[in-house]
């Protein structure tokens, strides 16, 4: 039995891992592991740099960040497996939400209608002299930030001087929400459905609308690790694969939920956790409303870490000043996914692996069947909501074109 | 600059750690230590004492917003990184295991910082070992508690002195391989869903 060690922080996302050992698919593999809950990202990183976690549940972004060597202590991570599409969203205060739906919010979740009302409650605002709404991220390196911002600024707003963007830890949110310390925010789930249900926010859009088809969580490793352990790394994809397959299946949603409402998991009630797992929220107090792929765990290849991913959150990293573009940092973007090894760990168990390990987001408009080594995988419908396409193959000029933008 | 130049920064949501922490900084000759229970305003805090190391446990849930602030903010101009020397990865991994993080001014030599760090690493290490220590000893207070309260069931009820029924929870807790305050703690139980 290979020991090994895994961080987790306590969001549905960690549905994967957390199943895995649950339900034995880790043991099954020949693996030994011992979960251990973390409090923040930079904790998550530490451990991973000093080599007393072999691997973890990290924020998307994290490993791209970590080999540009763009926060302390950087580690070489690589991510040979994501941890399911979607399950973050966006919620704001109850003020808020008012004002946007007098200006034209429907309710309905849709970022193009969210985002135009948001634009005009901030320049009523600046008219009438009032400060900037603040909202919060839970980390500068996250999705969270880089899908926040990209909604905003293809809504017209500048996330850098219309509005007031802080990280924040995301169990805190409800409450900074419900103080008026924060007007929104964007995190992962339960954390937006809890203030929800509380009646002291309301959810305005979600990320499976704003970048459909679109990773949050990556297992990340120590590059080092990794390279030395090959088996290991191999039994352990295998592992949260079967994990993931099992995820999806709902009949299984009610165990599942259980599973992540422990004590020393997400300490939140399974029943607040079961409806997220099939993509229902509550997005008020009294409303729910089912949200297609909200978080998937298996269904469109869902695990697998697309390099074309890793190099769209490069270019908002880019975006955003917190790099500099360049033919080198990209290919170091697009090396910190690692689809080979994906690969390579997937092919005893005869699933469809896509033959690509790149592609164009936001090109499939409708569930499509795509080459795979074996038959039967589907994906898209993918790409953002406001009709734009990602080329991996030109991320120079994406850059430059979001440049005469916001 | 001397030693006692350096301006230093410790975060620590635990008062009494915190107090340990900067009662050694000042034995080794640092006066300009400012101590934060709470990070809510520490954006202002950092940008008025432009702080040379920052010390802060590594579970700190919002250390991700203090380094949001070397990323993000406008105010803190200074790039900081962790620890002076990345290649010194003895300490650093000293440091994570005691639960120690620190962020220090990028270009600070390492003969410098390394003192700071090495008492911070030591002192939250005695700190836990301290907790560890409380801990045992309130688990024990409870233990007695449990026997002694075991033992006067069973004088109660089956009217044994204090010694015979020591004794018999000695005896039955050898027999079935348990510890005594386990043994008492089901006989306890027991009275009490008998009595309802």
């Amino acid at each position: 039995m290979q020991d090994l060690s895994i961080g987790f922080v306590p969001l549905l996302d960690s549905a994967i891992v957390l199943a895995a050992e649950a339900k034995g698919f880790f043991i099954e593999e020949g693996l030994n592991v011992r979960l251990t809950r973390e409090t923040s990202w930079s904790a998550i990183r530490d451990r991973l740099a000093v080599g007393s976690l072999q691997a973890a549940h990290v924020l998307a972004p994290m490993p791209i960040a970590a080999n540009l060597g763009l926060f302390p202590l950087a580690p070489k991570l690589i991510a040979p497996i994501a941890l399911g599409l979607g399950g973050n969203a966006v919620t704001v205060s109850a003020a808020l939400g008012a004002a946007m739906e007098a200006e034209g919010d429907e309710r309905d979740l849709d970022p193009a209608k969210a985002g135009a009302a948001l634009k005009r409650v901030i320049a009523a605002r600046r008219a009438a002299g009032l400060p900037p709404l603040r909202f919060g991220v839970v980390y500068v390196f996250s999705g969270h930030n880089l899908e926040l911002r990209y909604w905003l600024a293809a809504s017209g707003i500048d996330p850098d001087r219309d509005i007031e963007i802080v990280v924040l830890p995301p169990p805190f949110m409800p409450d900074a929400v419900e103080a008026g310390r924060i007007d929104g925010y964007c995190a992962g789930e339960p954390w937006n459905t809890i203030a929800a249900r509380r009646g002291a926010a309301r959810i305005v859009t979600v990320k499976a609308k704003i970048w459909r088809s679109s990773p949050e969580k990556v297992l990340a490793l120590p590059a080092d690790f990794a390279s030395a352990n090959e088996d290991t790394v191999s039994a352990l994809l295998r592992s949260l694969y079967r994990a993931s397959e099992w995820s999806s299946r709902l009949e299984n949603h009610a165990e599942l939920a259980s599973i992540l409402a422990e004590p020393h998991h997400l300490n939140v009630d399974a029943a607040v956790l079961q409806p997220l797992l099939s993509g229902t929220l509550a997005v008020s107090a009294k409303n729910e409303r089912t949200v297609e792929d909200f978080f998937l765990t298996s269904a469109k290849a869902a695990t697998f870490p697309w390099q074309s991913h890793a190099l769209w959150f490069y270019s908002q990293i880019v975006r955003w000043g917190l790099c500099d573009h360049s033919a080198e940092n990209a290919e170091i973007a697009k090396m910190s996914y690692r689809p080979d090894i994906y690969r390579r760990a997937l092919q005893p168990l005869s699933t469809p692996l896509p033959g690509a390990s790149l592609k164009v987001e936001g090109a499939l408009k409708a569930p499509t069947p795509v080459g795979a080594s074996a038959g039967g995988l589907i994906l898209g419908p993918d790409g953002f909501f406001d009709g734009q396409t990602f080329d991996p193959d030109q991320v120079g000029a994406y850059i430059e074109q979001q440049k005469t933008t916001i | 600059m001397n030693t006692s130049d350096l301006a230093i920064l410790v975060i620590d949501e635990n008062a009494i750690r915190a107090a340990i922490i900067r009662d050694g900084l000042l034995k080794a000759g640092h006066h300009n230590v400012t101590v934060v229970e709470e990070l809510v305003g520490v954006a202002r805090t950092i940008e008025r004492l432009s702080p040379d190391v920052i010390v802060i446990d590594i579970e700190n849930p919002n250390r991700d917003m203090l380094e949001s602030l070397f990323v993000l903010s406008r105010s803190v101009k200074k790039p900081i990184a962790m620890f002076v020397d990345r290649s010194d990865a003895e300490t650093i991994h000293a440091a994570v295991e005691a639960g120690v993080s620190a962020y220090v001014i990028d270009g600070l030599k390492q003969e410098r910082v390394k003192p700071i760090l090495d008492m911070a690493i030591s002192r939250f290490n005695a700190f836990s070992r301290m907790a560890q220590e409380l801990e045992a000893a309130k688990s024990q207070l409870e233990n007695r508690k449990v026997v002694d309260r075991a033992k006067a069931l069973l004088m109660k009820s089956r009217g044994m002195d204090e010694e015979k029924a020591y004794a018999l929870l000695r005896r039955t807790a050898m027999d079935q391989n348990r510890k005594i305050v386990d043994v008492a703690q089901s006989l306890i139980m027991t009275f009490e869903m008998l009595e309802r």
